[in-house]
């Protein structure tokens, strides 16, 4: 069965020369923007600069896989940063047993540890995701105009919370998830990792990865072929909200202190990564491993560009650019499939 | 009396079908014109091309006396030909002013007057007594009063000819009976009105002659008063049964499998669009195929969305096994046994950027599962597999993009995707249109092999010769009601036409 399949597969994909250069355009790309700054700036490659590359992008990478989910369902998520700040503030309360000794620096602290407060950060998350997706479900309204309502809601949320200032010095156990190393490769970047692996299984041999891609392919068939649309949909917000709790927690571990501005245009990185990543902002097609490389691509950009000196402002044009001419290929690639 | 509108041999051929086969049509002035046929027949690709929405491959068309050719609507609304579509084409939050000069705003190059628009607005809409102020949002409006928006829009363009596609499908009698009033006063001032409708009883009452068209060819013409029911009848499906369907011995019907009693929805003034239902009730026995036959807006594919589950329902009762269930989603329904084939292939049933694989087992992962929350692609793959091979589904494998299949593989894959589950009750929603004969006799035989097997078979069909052929009794609907029940040996084409299209059914078609 499998012999007299595979000369059929390796017919198409040698008729779709343009499919199959669509479907890894990003990786691509990557590539050869890695070995261009390769060559103009030798640093670049050092194993040093790279995880640090991998580092900086770890926290929008984890929110990135979260979405990757939402816009396979045709939806969108702008209150990822917002959720993040508030989720990073509780989290930073819980560490420091309350909000009396919050900038308290150091040993001689007693909260209520790490375990708690990154638990209390993905509730946060999780709760925070439950909420919008109800609203998306029950009421009807737009993932647009429910999550724009949530950025704002969240990050007053947050503000309110914390009173306007940071919370700061944890415990070097907290901090570890941060700061600290396994081998030469830092707790975050394997976290990013690790989740990474998780959601591309789930999405790629799991049942509930075969829904989330129907329900955004096509809800009406979807919801004729017997499928719960309301509760899939539910269901990615309430995951997209779990990694923006999980990446508040390591991010206030990163810097050491969790602060009602954190997170702020995080949502615009996020969705870049997903889209430059090759996912629809349409829904119903897309990959994990699309977004991780999605990342790690506006990560070597603005290292790359940092090492050459090149302007934060000019870094932004670039950045901005890049996400147009993602979706502008997304879009050709497409009506070229459709006209095939 | 002067012809205004002459179409003559006019072709049109979309891909796979040849959708007008040298049509000759004509009109008079100051007449009101029937242009009639079944679903498919062509109608509404000759009024595109009359609109100038489509250019005909061949043919000629002469209006007023001189030979046109309309590149877009646009050009044919500045001949003097508007069409009313059955979908209107108002912009609801604007006003009626503005939507009946849309576009030719009275004024100046950079300023609407908007004093002159009320005015006009405001004598168009005496003529055709619409009571409302010109500046009313187009939204406030009932469906008849919009469709009155539509007529002045018509007038203001100094039309000769509106075209007005199913007008009352949509209307209540009374609304029905007032519109008619305001097409004969526009006869009377001399304009020609070509009207498509299914309701045969309508054409009795307004029109003056008629054109019937079958399988895209022009087949008769006449005048009203010298025709009759039957003629036309006889006229729109006279075509001879297909001889590719074989007879097939009726079955000795098992027991009841479901029963739907009085299922009914009431129009929704949220959408007055939505067709109604009324007490509608049914039968399907096990081992059976029972047709539910009508025409456009008949309420069939509403009958069979409500018992899915896909759609809700006021009131109405469905008893599975004799047993009353409530399913409110097709998830519900799935689990009771019951599976749908969509209407429409592409927008309700498939995944069409998703591989064959993921398309057929989406229903049914409990069987191809690993750990429970995983997918077992070798299971999966035996499962396409085997029904490659049971239904004949010519595809290069398992992984192949389910859009690259021809739409009647397309369909097996949806036929497969409810036989995975082995269903008690299957429900076919069209389950031929747009594809070719040869998977149509396929398609046949699947469903007849289901029946066989004891699977209560319910088929929604606009094709007559294919409902004759395939059940055993077939049900027919007309504007959201049950009108007759006839067994499939009693029936013919010309039985059910009259049964699909007339108020009541002949003593002869009644159950």
């Amino acid at each position: 069965m499998t012999q007299s399949l595979s000369p059929a597969r390796a017919e198409e994909r040698g008729f779709d020369v343009f499919e199959i250069l669509a479907r890894f355009a990003p990786t691509i790309f990557l590539i050869a923007l890695m070995l261009l700054f390769a060559i103009m700036e030798p640093r670049f490659l050092s194993s040093i600069n790279l995880f640090n590359v991998m580092r900086q992008v770890s926290i929008t990478g984890l929110i990135a896989i979260g979405m990757t989910f939402v816009i396979l369902t045709g939806g969108i998520d702008l209150s990822v940063g917002s959720l993040l700040a508030f989720a990073g503030l509780v989290a930073a309360a819980i560490a420091k047993g309350g909000m009396q000794d919050r900038f308290t620096v150091g040993e001689g602290v007693s909260g209520y540890g790490w375990p708690l407060a990154a638990l209390g950060a993905i509730a946060v998350g999780i709760a925070g995701g439950y909420i919008q997706g109800l609203a998306i479900t029950r009421l009807k309204i737009p993932p647009f105009v429910v999550t724009l309502g949530g950025m704002s809601a969240f990050r007053g949320a947050a503000l309110q919370f914390a009173s306007g200032g940071p919370i700061s010095g944890f415990d070097d156990s907290f901090t570890w998830w941060g700061q600290g190393r396994i081998g030469p490769v830092p707790t975050p970047v394997i976290i990013f990792l690790a989740a990474a692996v998780v959601a591309h299984i789930v999405l790629r041999h799991g049942r509930y990865g075969r829904k989330v891609y129907a329900v955004g392919g096509n809800p009406e068939a979807a919801r004729l072929s017997g499928l719960n649309v309301d509760r899939i949909v539910l269901s990615v917000y309430v995951i997209v909200g779990f990694f923006a709790g999980l990446g508040a927690f390591v991010l206030a571990a990163r810097l050491n202190s969790a602060e009602a501005v954190a997170g702020t245009g995080y949502e615009l990185t996020v969705i870049a990564s997903v889209v430059i990543g090759g996912t629809s902002l349409f829904g119903g097609s897309g990959t994990v491993f699309g977004t991780v490389v999605g990342s790690l691509l506006i990560g070597v950009l603005l290292n790359g560009l940092v090492l050459m000196n090149v302007s934060p402002y000019i870094q932004q044009i670039i950045i901005g650019v890049i996400i147009v001419l993602a979706v502008a290929f997304d879009t050709f690639a497409k009506s070229r499939r459709r006209r095939a | 009396m002067k012809t205004l509108l002459k179409m003559t041999g006019v072709a049109k051929r979309f891909p796979g079908v040849q959708a007008l086969d040298g049509v000759d049509f004509e009109v008079m002035e100051g007449e009101v014109h029937a242009l009639l046929g079944e679903n498919g027949a062509g109608k509404s690709t000759l009024l595109k091309i009359l609109s100038g929405a489509q250019t005909a491959d061949s043919g000629e068309i002469e209006f007023a006396g001189a030979p046109v050719r309309f590149a877009s609507p646009h050009a044919a609304q500045g001949a003097g030909i508007a069409t009313i579509y059955q979908e209107f084409t108002l912009a609801p939050d604007m006003s009626i002013a503005e939507n009946v000069f849309i576009g030719r705003e009275p004024g100046s190059r950079l300023f609407v007057s908007w004093g002159k628009l009320a005015a006009e607005t405001r004598a168009i809409s005496e003529r055709i007594g619409l009571k409302r102020l010109p500046l009313t949002t187009v939204r406030e409006l009932s469906v008849a009063e919009q469709q009155l928006v539509e007529i002045a829009r018509a007038l203001s363009m100094r039309s000769r000819l509106i075209v007005m596609d199913e007008p009352t499908s949509a209307l209540s009698e009374a609304e029905v009976a007032n519109l008619f009033e305001i097409v004969k006063r526009l006869r009377a001032e001399g304009i020609s009105v070509i009207f498509v409708t299914h309701r045969l009883d309508e054409i009795f009452r307004i029109c003056d002659r008629y054109t019937v068209l079958r399988d895209g060819r022009y087949v008769g013409a006449g005048a009203v008063a010298e025709a009759n029911v039957d003629r036309i009848i006889r006229l729109m499906v006279g075509r001879d049964v297909d001889l590719l369907y074989g007879a097939r011995p009726a079955p000795t019907p098992g027991p009841i499998a479901l029963e739907a009693r009085g299922l009914t929805r009431r129009r929704d003034p949220r959408d007055p669009r939505a067709t109604e239902l009324i007490d509608v009730s049914l039968t399907l026995r096990q081992g059976e195929i029972v047709g539910l036959a009508g025409l456009v807006g008949a309420g069939r594919t509403e009958t069979v969305r409500a018992i899915f589950g896909a759609d809700t329902l006021e009131s109405g009762e469905i008893l599975i096994d004799g047993k009353p269930v409530r399913i409110e989603s097709p998830e519900a329904a799935m689990r009771l046994g019951i599976g749908l084939v969509p209407e429409d292939r592409k927008k309700q049933a498939l995944f069409l950027q998703l591989a064959i694989r993921a398309n057929l087992s989406i229903a049914a992962h409990d069987q191809i599962s690993a750990l429970k929350w995983f997918v077992d692609e070798r299971k999966e793959n035996a499962l396409v597999e085997s029904f490659k091979r049971k239904l004949n589904i010519r595809m290069t494998g398992p992984d192949q993009q389910v859009s690259k299949l021809s739409g009647g593989n397309q369909q097996k894959v949806v036929l497969a995707r409810w036989l995975a589950l082995k269903p008690k009750i299957l429900i076919v929603d069209e389950p031929t249109r747009g594809i070719d004969v040869g998977a149509k006799i396929e398609v046949h035989n699947i469903l007849v092999e289901m029946a066989k097997s004891g699977v209560a078979v319910l088929v929604v069909s606009s094709e007559l010769p294919e409902v004759l052929a395939l059940c055993d009794r077939i049900v027919t609907m007309r504007v959201g009601r049950v009108t007759g029940e006839i067994a499939r040996a009693d029936a013919t084409q010309e039985i059910l036409m009259s049964m699909m299209a007339l108020d009541e059914a002949p003593a002869a078609g009644a159950a």
